[in-house]
């Protein structure tokens, strides 16, 4: 089964890492994966974001007109791609930054939760991006937990042992959040 | 991608093309490359910038892309594996230089991460340098050997290919991407060179200083009457011999197919996808996807059915499909979809159009 | 009997196809007389341009590779890189080095690549057939300025003048082929660019001003004339760095 994702935000709310993240956890569970970014002239003005699709098989375009999971961290980016899911797809919204959106008109799921709010909690609004990542990857086990956190781990590691035990906290608390609203 | 090359010896790692195609380059031996910041390839500018001097190799960001190249042109002049790329508007301007290389016989890689044109157009990815890749792009009678990867995995594995016959062949290749290959980041095998591009290739024609020999000259100018033919003659030679032993590509589904889709590049990704949904549902639809574009793979065109219908498609207004047209044996069996400036042929346009042609 | 001088080494036994009174000649062979002073000869590589002076790998007897129009010191760069222990050097025409290679020039310079150039200025192009070059006098005539040189089709442009502001720059000399003791001058700046190079001072540019008798409508003698009269005055002659 291939997985199609979009992930957006505003500039440095770590969209592009949470990506990269997932896609290396996925590579390293032996799937295949792609990762695109928005670049060039399309990230001045601080929306970022990426598209990252998993699969078993051989993967065609890595550009994602429909996807399966929108992971959206802002306004604008919800503004931007919110019309973009398949009937039946999953809408992670950051509650803290983006407003309810009306009772949507297809079928979907939404998880509707305060990533940025709980990241302060945890130590950093830095860490919003790794809450996200476990509440979805509890909600949507395309990856195992266990790579996930060795991906983060290994991300860390260049920075200082603190900044991994903050990121691997985050991840918990969105892990626990996601498997609450499952 | 910082990454330690050591490290990652065979090891698998996520990539994108830009980086792939700069760590490929660096395994097969380039210790050269000169550049000029374009979107979107810059990342494998910033690449050789980090990692060539761990090659004891030289990385020069060039005043221009005219500098770029010819700086390109001596340090190959001097006998070393050198390297450039940019982004098709960079590319119109390196094409004075990969004329003289090509006239000076002297081995040079370009890639080219194409973008939208005409003009200064935008930096989405798009495939409408095909006429400027494969029917010479700069002055006079010349070719470039063409590659044309899908998955950034091929990026990297070509550039063993390209350094290798480059030198074999005496003449610039070229890597011809775009920017959705040149953005996506990919899993990648790291492996080192294969069997077949490990030869060295001596090259008794470089500058050196001429200690215990003749002077070497490198030139293209040939003024005394039949020279210029001559060098042309020999150029030719070599061509056909290139056209006869190095058309590359894959295909798959065609021995039943009355469709066949014809795309390169990131465009046959989505191409490929489409075919292998309606193989399943039991659509005879195949796929021929060249990989090199010079020689163009007429090879893949040699069928006895002549019902078979083909169906190019590209992110441009119809470049390759009149290699397609002059390797059929009738040219009213090709039809053509594309789109450019950005725009993508997406799936949907693909399957629509295959149906009509099955009908 | 002593020989006491003969043909350089480094300088074939053949005729040259310059225009009689042409400076390139006289040039040729002083560098030639350089390369064999600092036995060089066997590390020496030299970038040819376009311009008159293209067939220098005719004369020369040591590795030259040509260069497109303008790109010479983007050529030698990549070489000399490369391969720092062979001396490298370019020998361009006023056309190649200060209109279609400013750019090159300038940046090469600013580089301080370890480099040597013999610019030739002889105010013209002489292979196309006698247009304006960016060092024609004002007033000058050529096929492309019918009535004399004016402001507006640029002012003779002082390449070594604006070389010798970067800080890249080791050593800038100007000097002229119009007398014997010039010719002499003009052989030991040579030799000093070159010496520059062995000892890994940084880039170093050597300007002469060379007759084009041909393109000046004039004889070999009125051309020597005409450079002590009208164009040292515009470009004097000297160190500049």
């Amino acid at each position: 089964m291939e997985h199609r994702i979009i992930l957006a935000g505003a500039g440095g709310q770590g969209i592009m890492l949470l990506g990269k993240i997932l896609a290396e956890a996925a590579m390293k569970d032996n799937k295949t994966v792609t990762w695109l970014p928005s670049y060039g002239a399309e990230v001045r003005g601080g929306t970022a974001n990426c598209m990252v699709v998993i699969s078993e098989e051989e993967i065609g375009s890595p550009y994602i007109d429909q996807a399966d999971s929108l992971i959206i961290f802002n306004q604008p980016s919800f503004e931007r791609f919110g019309n973009r899911l398949l009937p039946g797809g999953i809408l992670l919204l950051n509650a803290s930054l983006v407003e309810k959106p009306a009772f949507p008109k297809k079928k979907i799921r939404l998880i509707y939760q305060p990533f940025t709010d709980i990241a302060m909690k945890v130590g950093s609004v830095k860490v919003a991006n790794i809450v996200a990542l476990g509440c979805f990857l509890a909600v949507v086990k395309l990856v195992r937990k266990e790579t996930a956190i060795e991906i983060i781990r290994s991300k860390a590691k260049e920075v200082s042992p603190q900044i991994i035990e903050l990121n691997l906290k985050a991840f918990e608390e969105g892990f626990i959040l996601g498997q609450d609203v499952k | 991608m910082k990454s330690n090359n050591k490290e990652n010896c065979f090891r698998k790692v996520l990539m994108t093309g830009n980086d792939a195609i700069a760590e490929g380059a660096l395994r097969a031996g380039c210790r050269f490359y000169a550049g000029y910041p374009i979107t979107p390839q810059n990342e494998l500018t910033s690449y050789m910038a980090i990692h060539m001097p761990e090659y004891q190799g030289v990385f020069i960001q060039a005043e221009s892309e005219l500098a770029a190249i010819n700086m390109v042109f001596g340090a190959s002049a001097a006998g070393f594996r050198a390297m450039t790329s940019s982004s098709s508007p960079g590319i119109s301007l390196k094409q004075e230089g990969i004329s003289y290389l090509a006239g000076c016989e002297l081995p040079a890689v370009i890639v080219n991460i194409m973008r939208g044109g005409p003009g200064l157009g935008n930096i989405a990815p798009a495939q409408s340098d095909y006429f400027q890749a494969t029917k010479g792009g700069g002055h006079g009678d010349y070719h470039s050997i063409v590659f044309a990867p899908s998955s950034v995995q091929e990026a990297y594995n070509l550039m063993f290919a390209a350094f290798y016959l480059a030198d074999k062949f005496r003449t610039p290749v070229m890597i011809l991407g775009d920017g959705m290959l040149g953005q996506m980041m990919e899993p990648v095998v790291l492996h080192s060179a294969p069997l077949e591009f490990s030869e060295n290739i001596d090259k008794p024609w470089a500058l050196t200083g001429c200690k215990d020999r003749n002077p070497n000259v490198i030139r293209s100018l040939y003024l005394k009457e039949g020279a210029l033919e001559a060098l042309n003659e020999r150029l030719q030679k070599r061509y056909q011999m290139i056209e006869k032993t190095q058309q590359r590509f894959e295909e798959d589904f065609v021995n039943d197919a009355q469709v066949i889709v014809v795309s390169y590049g990131a465009m046959a990704r989505i191409v490929k996808s489409v075919v292998k949904k309606l193989r399943q549902r039991k659509l005879k639809v195949g796929y021929i996807r060249p990989i090199t574009l010079w020689p163009f793979p007429v090879k893949a065109f040699n069928r006895k059915k002549t019902t078979v219908k083909y169906l190019v498609v590209e992110m441009s207004y119809g470049q390759m499909v009149e290699d397609v047209c002059l390797s059929v044996p009738d040219k009213k069996k090709v039809y053509f979809l594309g789109r450019a400036g950005g725009a993508i042929p997406d799936t949907g346009q693909i399957t629509r159009k295959i149906y009509k042609l099955l009908r | 009997m002593k020989k006491i001088y003969s043909r350089p080494q480094s300088l074939y036994d053949v005729v040259t196809h310059y225009c009689p009174g042409c400076g390139h000649g006289i040039v040729h062979k002083l560098v030639a007389q350089v390369v064999d002073e600092l036995q060089i000869r066997e590390k020496v590589i030299a970038v040819a341009p376009v311009g008159c002076a293209v067939l220098a790998y005719d004369y020369w007897n040591f590795d030259c590779t040509e260069a497109a129009h303008g790109r010479a010191l983007a050529v030698a760069t990549g070489i000399k890189r490369m391969r720092p222990e062979t001396v490298v050097f370019t020998y361009q025409g006023d056309g190649d080095l200060a209109a279609i290679g400013t750019n090159e020039t300038i940046h090469t310079a600013n580089r301080g690549e370890n480099l040597t150039t013999i610019f030739i200025n002889n105010a013209v192009y002489g292979m196309t057939g006698g247009q304006m070059a960016p060092t024609t006098l004002l007033g000058q005539k050529t096929t492309t300025t019918p009535h004399g040189r004016k402001e507006q089709e640029g002012r003779p442009l002082k390449i070594s003048e604006l070389l010798a502001q970067l800080e890249g720059v080791y050593y800038v000399e100007r000097v002229s082929l119009h007398t014997p003791q010039q010719v002499i001058n003009a052989q030991k700046a040579i030799k000093q660019a070159f010496q520059n190079q062995i000892e890994e001072k940084g880039f170093s540019l050597v300007e002469i001003l060379s007759p084009c008798p041909t393109y000046w409508n004039c004889s070999a003698q009125e051309a020597m004339d005409w450079i002590a009269e009208f164009m040292v005055k515009e470009f004097p002659l000297g160190r500049i760095k």
